[in-house]
């Protein structure tokens, strides 16, 4: 590894699963304490990515280090370092909350206190349920309590608000917030922009197996994307304009209409929008490039 | 199995690593690697005979079959006359005590095979498998969950079952101390040899519904020509040949050593109980067990 600041390090991965390509070349760092945000559309690569770096899938090709260790030699000690949080939960619907994570606790060297996890995970009056009995956004939060409860340095966290109500998701986001300034290193999927902006630090966005972009949350799909949009209407007809200086726009829009522009809106595009631009452009691509084969 | 090779290997490198370790750095975490292996098998079998007791459908199935079984021919042939009673009718026993051992050697196989071949390829399917395979659980701690487990279990389910046929159908148990220790080397191998051959097996399916599909026939299957429901030496030659390759065949003439009068030795084949026999095929399928547990359990299908 050549930067020791970094928990994660991937070059050029990729996978293919029998002749179909997965991944396509996937590049990244994540460097210790960040949060990592992989933002993408279904069977972008995100869930394939992860999961390589969590050592259940093995690459095709490329190099992949995580906390210093190829993940697919990764062993009990590497393991007990990190925590895993997958797409889908899993299971043992006949014990109890406590007794689930107190069993797990068990599997490592400095675990967190039980209960100070549980209350964390907002489950506090649900302990002695048993898991088969609550909801699936109860599910979920045990599945974060598990992934967080042997206090790993890195924190695998694949899509894990899907089934939660707004408040959850909001303690959900303080318990991350929490983790953050312990230090633990996080990498994110999630389909929720508002979630990635909130948490992220840097993401990247990955669609058809490569990375479309890749940056801090201020700067991802570049400067131009984040010019705001002016729309007003005049004599019905709908007018807009990007511009860096909406405020003068305005004024002159004012000005010219000696009074208020109808539907006038100043649009300062949100992470979600400029998503969705990288990815449709990306996709127009694929299909332009298909176009040309074809 | 492969990953507790992996960590092996990764301990080593660690030990390696470190200038001026001590010469038996290696050894001691490997020490260390063993007792928190074992220390969590132990904290494993507690979990999963909590697991398992409030499964209410496995609990019958595999867990009261025998019990059920025995009780089901005890009452339909309670009016047959004995088993290897004289012309006159006198001596002989009756169909329960008849039916034990088999019985006792069935509850061993289903203990074993059926439950946990069923049970671990559940765990594969529901996600359990994958959540164990990404947390810092050994292999091996897995697996001494699911055979301690399993023992606790079987050795309930034949303390049960012996207590019904004594009590409910007045069968004799042996008083004589080496026909207990008998009991105790074959149910011991047994069960162990199920476990492993159970754990094996549940490579098989290819999900966790279809377990149940692939293994319950298999296993009632060697029930019917193992000398479990039907006398063993009723079967035509060449069935007894192929029944005498799997290890049930085994397990219930042990048990019959232990639990049939002497004289009922002759009709076995080749006229004995055959004792050395019965440990040395379930000590080669336990070694089979182990071998393809070793080659086929994976915590996840990879790239599926």
């Amino acid at each position: 590894m050549t930067n020791s600041d970094n928990v994660v390090s991937v070059t050029d991965l990729r996978k293919s699963y029998g002749g179909v390509t997965g991944l396509d070349g996937v590049t990244f760092d994540i460097r210790r304490g960040e949060t990592f945000a992989l933002l993408g559309p279904n069977g972008a690569g995100k869930s394939t990515t992860i999961e390589i770096l969590e050592g259940y899938r093995d690459r095709t090709s490329g190099d992949a280090s995580v906390l210093g260790v190829d993940p697919q030699r990764g062993g009990i000690d590497w393991k007990a370092r990190i925590g895993i949080v997958l797409q889908s939960t899993g299971e043992s619907g006949n014990v109890t909350v406590l007794e689930q994570l107190t069993h797990f606790a068990g599997y490592y060297e400095n675990p967190r206190d039980v209960g100070e996890v549980i209350d964390a995970v907002g489950l506090a009056d649900k302990a002695k349920t048993r898991i088969g009995k609550l909801s699936g956004g109860q599910r979920r939060r045990v599945d974060v309590a598990l992934g967080i409860i042997g206090r790993p340095e890195l924190l695998f966290l694949d899509e894990p608000t899907t089934g939660f109500d707004p408040e959850a998701r909001r303690q959900f986001w303080t318990l991350i917030d929490g983790l953050k300034s312990e230090g633990t290193t996080i990498l994110l999927t999630t389909h929720y922009l508002d979630e990635a902006a909130h948490l992220a630090d840097r993401a990247a966005v990955i669609n058809a197996g490569r990375i479309v972009d890749i940056g801090t949350i201020d700067e991802i799909g570049g400067a131009d994307a984040r010019v705001p949009l002016v729309r007003w209407r005049r004599q019905g007809i709908r007018h807009e304009r990007r511009t860096a200086e909406p405020a003068a726009l305005v004024a002159q829009l004012h000005a010219e209409s000696h009074g208020e522009p109808d539907g006038l809106e100043v649009i300062r595009p949100s992470l979600e929008d400029i998503y969705l631009n990288l990815v449709g452009a990306s996709r127009a691509d694929a299909l332009d490039a298909e176009a040309v084969l074809a | 199995m492969s990953n507790s090779t992996t960590t092996t290997r990764t301990s080593a490198r660690g030990a390696r690593g470190t200038t001026a370790g001590p010469a038996g750095g290696e050894k001691s975490r490997r020490i260390d690697s063993l007792g928190r292996s074992i220390r969590l098998g132990i904290s494993r079998i507690g979990y999963e005979l909590r697991v398992y007791s409030r499964q209410g459908d496995s609990v019958f199935f595999t867990f009261l079959f025998p019990i059920v079984m025995l009780s089901i021919f005890a009452v339909a042939f309670s009016n047959a006359g004995n088993i290897g009673a004289a012309p006159d009718g006198t001596g002989g026993i009756s169909f329960a005590a008849y039916y034990l051992p088999g019985m006792v050697a069935a509850g061993m196989l289903l203990s074993g095979v059926q439950n946990l071949g069923v049970d671990i390829a559940g765990e594969k399917g529901d996600g359990t498998l994958k959540r164990l395979g990404g947390s810092p659980l050994p292999v091996i701690s897995y697996f001494i969950g699911k055979i301690g487990m399993v023992l606790v279990s079987a050795v309930v389910q034949a303390a049960l079952l012996l207590l019904v046929a004594r009590i409910l159908f007045n069968v004799d148990v042996p008083t004589d101390p080496a026909k207990w220790l008998t009991f105790a080397w074959v149910f011991l191998l047994g069960v162990i040899t199920s476990c492993v051959l159970g754990i094996a097996l549940s490579a098989l399916p290819r999900s966790g519904k279809s377990a149940t599909a692939v293994v319950i026939p298999i296993v009632l299957l060697l029930q019917f020509i193992s000398g479990v429901y039907l006398q063993f030496t009723m079967l035509p030659e060449w069935l007894q040949n192929v029944a005498s390759i799997f290890p049930l065949k085994w397990m219930a003439q042990g048990m019959r050593s232990v639990f049939l009068p002497e004289g009922f030795a002759t009709v076995e084949q080749g006229g004995t109980w055959n004792l050395p026999w019965v440990a040395i095929i379930m000590g080669v399928w336990f070694v089979v067990g182990l071998l393809l547990t070793r080659m086929t359990f994976r915590w996840i299908r990879k790239d599926t």
